[in-house]
């Protein structure tokens, strides 16, 4: 095989007067922004969604029902395209303005893969959600609380902890989901990637540290994650007595 | 919104069509391919020869921590680098060839999660009645465990693939012209993002809503009865 292996390339200067690691790090540092505001995003509104699809309203279920088919049923990338090119046009003719205008291209993009994920994530809670007995609901409305304080106090703290397992992974994929964010111009660890082969050249090398880079990413997520779950576990459910017997 | 003008979609049906037929060309062949290597994969990852399973377990890790887009364009580079090695010749593979063969492989490490989960949930039993019968490992696997496991995971196969239907689009990163590429292509030169990309969009809808309500359906049908 004749490819000319150079690892040393990393260390070479760029066109902008800084190296090619630099431009390594300052992909991962965007990458990490996009995904953890993306998952902060997705967390809050699909949680919300999650509660809606389990209240007794058949208004706010069918909402949260529609949310979830329309967001899980169109490609990510079409999505962004949606956010960036057509809903300027849609909107009223000032904030279209605006979005095309003032408004920083990492914000549409978090925005964007934000509502994505959050589809994934409201699916996951409603089944937390569901998965406790109808028992508690009533033990919570019976000592006086709102329906809203059965979430609160009650259900939604059971429910997390009981799908974080499912949670991690979605948390893991936000970080590779982010790499589409490309495609509508942000900065992130992908487009250097792709910057840097047409650059270099240097296919092999560049890919087996983004590679690494996406693989440390992911672990690092799952290692706090495992924490979080070590330290809220319910005691008496059957991941619960794992290593404390 | 008033100037929606629905006569460029008419226009350019032929192309976006094109692009359409290529997509699930793609998402066909993966899926044929990807259950095929992928059953491979989660008998290797069970079986009790540890090589085995660590090549399994490996394919597996990889490919499910890199992101898809990532893989497109690395393939895309890397496959001819591999066919000239092995050939001696250079042989230009094209961007919308390399897309059958990267997700082939790429899908093979998800669709080898849902034939293990498939395979560990089928009673250990029936194994041991296989081989009380007189059958081989492969027989027992042939006739007994892979029914079973198949016919379990057979809803969620067809969720991953449709997934994977809706991830033909970042192909979008070797330019080739799938679905959503035809109409990206025909926006840069008619520029008029918002009739194709919402076009895209709903055609996406329609398709991946009929069939996930479909898989709804058969999951209520096809279960094993016990």
């Amino acid at each position: 095989m004749n490819y000319h292996w150079d690892w040393m390339f990393f260390f070479q200067e760029t066109d902008d007067g800084l190296k090619y690691y630099d431009w390594i790090l300052s992909g991962l540092g965007w990458t990490t922004f996009v995904s953890l505001a993306s998952l902060a995003v997705a967390l809050i509104l699909g949680s919300v969604l999650g509660v809606m699809r389990t209240t007794p309203k058949r208004w706010l279920v069918g909402l949260g029902d529609a949310y979830v088919d329309v967001f899980r049923n169109v490609p990510l990338i079409v999505q962004l395209f949606m956010w960036f090119f057509v809903v300027p046009e849609l909107v009223p003719e000032n904030i279209g303005l605006w979005m095309k205008q003032d408004l920083p291209y990492f914000v549409i993009a978090i925005v964007g893969l934000g509502l994505y994920t959050a589809a994934r994530i409201a699916e996951q809670v409603k089944a937390g959600i569901n998965s406790l007995s109808r028992g508690q609901r009533f033990a919570g409305l019976a000592l006086g609380f709102t329906e809203w304080q059965t979430y609160r106090y009650v259900r939604l703290p059971m429910a997390y902890r009981i799908v974080l397992p499912a949670l991690t992974s979605e948390a893991m994929n936000i970080f590779k989901n982010s790499a589409v964010t490309y495609a509508v111009g942000i900065l992130e660890l992908y487009f250097q990637y792709k910057q840097i082969i047409e650059k270099t050249s240097q296919v092999l090398e560049i890919t087996i540290v983004v590679t690494l880079c996406y693989f440390v990413l992911a672990f690092v997520m799952n290692r706090i994650l495992a924490f979080v779950e070590a330290r809220t576990r319910v005691p008496g459910l059957i991941v619960g007595t794992k290593g404390s017997k | 919104m008033s100037d929606f003008d629905f006569s460029v979609i008419v226009q350019n049906w032929a192309f976006l069509a094109e692009g359409l037929r290529y997509t699930l060309q793609v998402t066909l062949t993966a899926m044929i391919g990807g259950i095929l290597i992928g059953t491979v994969l989660a008998l290797m990852r069970l079986s009790s020869i540890a090589p085995l399973q660590w090549f399994a377990a490996g394919y597996v890790n990889v490919f499910r921590s890199v992101p898809l887009v990532q893989v497109i364009l690395a393939f895309y580079l890397i496959l001819p680098l591999v066919l000239q090695m092995i050939t001696g010749k250079q042989i230009p593979v094209g961007a919308a060839n390399s897309a059958y063969f990267t997700f082939t492989i790429f899908e093979a490490a998800y669709y080898s999660e849902i034939m293990r989960s498939g395979i560990q949930s089928v009673p250990r039993g029936q194994v041991g009645a296989g081989y009380a019968l007189g059958f081989t490992y492969g027989q027992a696997m042939r006739y007994v465990v892979l029914p079973q496991a198949f016919r379990n995971m057979l809803p969620v196969l067809l969720t991953q693939t449709i997934i994977l239907f809706q991830d033909v689009s970042l192909v979008y990163a070797i330019g080739a012209t799938d679905f959503f590429g035809a109409a990206d292509k025909i926006t840069q030169r008619d520029l008029r993002p918002v009739e194709m990309y919402t076009t895209v969009a709903v055609v996406y809808f329609i398709i991946c809503f009929t069939l996930s309500r479909l898989v709804k359906w058969l999951q209520s049908h096809i279960a094993i009865i016990r």
